[in-house]
């Protein structure tokens, strides 16, 4: 009967629509990580270190100020060495952190950053960052970790103050 | 109208088989669009139990009655009952009913998968429901499952994960069965834009259903397999990030939104030309009203989410995207009230329903508009304000909808009328007792108490106290609904019309409708449904 052909055909239809859309939102996710390193939204910080040229601004002075969290489940102590910096933008600066383990057991932890003002991220370049890769921690391990950053001088006028904060998570539990 | 009343008492007419059989293997559109109301209705009253729980805890400040992780767990199961169990349901249950008589189909197309989409209901609500005897209890994170949180659910968890799995699974077969039905099944002569607006409504519903039911099953896949599958979609631990679970999760909930009142619209635009005794005003500015909110409804997600951290020119877009869906929504409203516009109005029980529907419907329209505003939704962000907003637009909106309805294809269900007397004082117990239920909470909300809390400041206690005796006296009306629909086995006779001239093909079937309608399409002319 040709009614049923065309029931079969548009269930067909309406079928690949629902799996595609199942699929979608699987596409989301690698969508909304393209988009946020593209845009720097969602305070993403740009993980693609550029090549980056040093340019110095001595006319600018913008203060970075550095917040560390550690997760509920990590049991590490993890703080900046100096809480806030005023830099040069197109200049590169150092700084360190120092994180324990407060266990008596061997550790993989992994500190992940994020950068407000959702405008700064883009324009905040880390050269090196103990946040790039998992870190692992010998039982009560105590050790500075080094980041190397540079502010770049297309960094919006408005912007006199940048945070960077990481927060410190337990990769084991 | 061209009266083509059709008496099916030929030999091959043959009824339903006795027993529970005839429940379980149903595949009768309108035995299965009965079991959807009933399961609907009861599910009405369950998560309305819940709804008792949570405002007598909220009846006077302090912690009394509940633990607070059970006020959680009371308000989390409350609407994914209410959402999933008794709106949804009511929906389906009524497309089932209706939509094969008001295109003159046999049947709905896909007869036996509208069985199954039925039956998984009660399993998947029967499995969420029993997590409330497990070890930690129901799901308490809110509806919204944002992780980490929802991450921390106990024994729970994967229960409430494959039981929205089911729900979702249960509405896309709902809705190819109504698409299928609607694009393959209408009379001879029925070109689309001369359906009546319920199945209209419903055909775009269909297609959002479609479109965003199997996006939140990916995104409950992803918090499963985070949980017991070591990925990290949202943990940020492991690289992912708990926000992307919120533009996911709304990009379906958003839409979503529009499936709970987009068929509503439909119910109410066929009542109103009825009880007003004129066609429809700008039948084809509603369908057109209707698609322009189905695709906006794509496009507005994140204003669910202003203070997750957005940059500016998100916001303006989510903002002035959302402020965009008041001008089609503003056209139905215009449409209906340019429909009642010197016509010889009368008020039964279904007119008195849908009347409250627009009016009411647009304070909840007018409070969501206020929360579009960026900026000062940074205020109203999580407060009762938003719970005053959300109930306004789903109880005296979408489910007077429903109640005006059930009221206005009730004779033609049963064959009988329902007492317009008892009727009517459920419409005017329940309308009041919904506006002092829900419109306190939005000087609460304004006045900056959170939602989601089991205790509050004392100085939110008045408000709270009118809200509960509100929330009672509507709860206790709703008994009485149950016995007018009881009650009507004894009232008298319906007609084939029932009401004055209505138009449409479901009022040429005899009151009640025979088991089987339509075996043969109808001969409809070129003017049916709505006069133009």
């Amino acid at each position: 009967m040709p009614e049923h052909d065309d029931n079969r055909s548009l269930v067909a239809q309406l079928l690949i629509m629902t799996v595609a859309m199942f699929g979608f939102g699987f596409l989301l996710v690698p969508l909304y990580d393209v988009f946020c390193e593209i845009t720097g939204f969602g305070g993403r910080p740009n993980a693609a270190a550029a090549a980056a040229v040093e340019m110095p601004d001595l006319k600018r002075e913008v203060r970075i100020q550095f917040v560390t969290t550690v997760n509920s489940n990590a049991r590490f102590e993890f703080a900046p060495d100096v809480s806030n910096m005023t830099v040069h933008p197109g200049k590169m600066y150092y700084a360190t952190f120092t994180a324990k383990n407060l266990t008596s057991q061997h550790k993989v932890a992994q500190a992940v950053p994020s950068i407000a003002p959702v405008s700064a991220a883009e324009h905040f370049t880390k050269i090196e960052c103990f946040c790039f890769t998992t870190q692992d921690f010998l039982p009560n391990e105590e050790r500075a970790m080094p980041l190397q950053f540079i502010v770049n001088p297309e960094l919006p006028e408005y912007v006199d103050t940048i945070t960077l904060q990481y927060t410190f998570f337990d990769l084991e539990t | 109208m061209t009266a083509v009343a059709q008496a099916h008492d030929s030999h091959d007419d043959h009824g339903p088989v006795k027993g529970i059989r005839r429940w379980l293997f149903s595949t009768n559109h309108k035995d299965i669009g009965t079991m959807y109301l009933v399961f609907s209705l009861t599910m009405f009253f369950v998560g309305g139990a819940m709804a008792m729980v949570i405002r007598s805890e909220l009846a006077i400040p302090g912690l009394q009655f509940v633990h607070p992780e059970f006020f959680n767990q009371m308000t989390t199961m409350h609407a994914l009952i209410m959402i999933f169990g008794a709106i949804m349901p009511a929906f389906v249950g009524l497309a089932n009913w209706m939509i094969p008589l008001m295109i003159g189909a046999p049947d709905m197309a896909l007869p036996r998968m509208n069985n199954w989409s039925f039956w998984i209901l009660p399993i998947a609500f029967s499995m969420l429901l029993s997590t409330l005897l497990m070890p930690g209890g129901a799901p308490a994170a809110g509806w919204t499952m944002y992780p980490p949180l929802v991450l921390q659910t106990g024994d729970a968890f994967p229960f409430l994960i494959f039981s929205i799995h089911l729900m979702g699974i249960s509405s896309i077969m709902g809705a190819i069965n109504i698409i299928v039905t609607i694009i393959n099944m209408r009379a001879p002569n029925m070109s689309l834009l001369k359906m009546p607006m319920f199945v209209w409504t419903w055909l775009i519903t269909a297609y959002l259903l479609i479109a965003v039911m199997p996006v939140l099953a990916g995104a409950v896949t992803m918090l499963l397999t985070d949980q017991f599958f070591g990925t990290s979609f949202f943990l940020a631990a492991g690289g992912g990030d708990p926000v992307m679970f919120q533009h996911i999760f709304w990009f379906f909930g958003h839409p979503e939104v529009y499936i709970m009142i987009l068929p509503a619209f439909g119910i109410v635009s066929e009542i109103i030309p009825v009880f007003s005794r004129k066609p429809l005003f700008g039948h084809d500015s509603m369908v057109y009203a209707a698609s322009s909110i189905a695709f906006l409804s794509f496009i507005v997600w994140a204003h669910h989410m202003f203070t997750v951290g957005m940059p500016f020119t998100g916001q303006l877009f989510f903002m002035f995207t959302t402020m965009m869906i008041a001008v089609p929504t503003g056209v139905k409203i215009f449409n209906w009230v340019a429909t009642m516009w010197r016509g010889a109005m009368s008020f039964e029980t279904p007119m008195l329903f849908s009347l409250a529907f627009v009016f009411l419907f647009t304070i909840g329209g007018f409070s969501g508009l206020m929360l579009a505003i960026a900026p000062a939704d940074i205020q109203y962000h999580d407060t009762y304000f938003v719970v005053a907003h959300f109930h306004y637009v789903l109880v005296p909106g979408s489910v007077f909808a429903i109640m005006a309805g059930a009221y206005y294809w009730l004779p033609k269900w049963t064959g009988h009328m329902y007492n317009e007397k008892l009727g009517k004082w459920h419409f005017w117990l329940s309308t009041i007792f919904v506006n002092l239920t829900f419109f306190p909470m939005h000087f609460l909300g304004l006045a900056g108490m959170p939602r989601r809390i089991p205790d509050y400041s004392t100085q939110f206690a008045d408000f709270n106290a009118i809200a509960s005796i509100g929330a009672f006296g509507f709860g206790l009306s709703q008994l009485l609904f149950v016995w007018v629909i009881l009650s009507a086995r004894k009232g008298k006779l319906a007609t084939a019309e029932v009401w004055d001239n209505p138009p449409g093909l479901e009022w040429t079937v005899p009151s009640p409708a025979p088991y089987h309608t339509f075996e043969t399409p109808p001969n409809i002319g070129a003017n049916i449904g709505f006069e133009k």
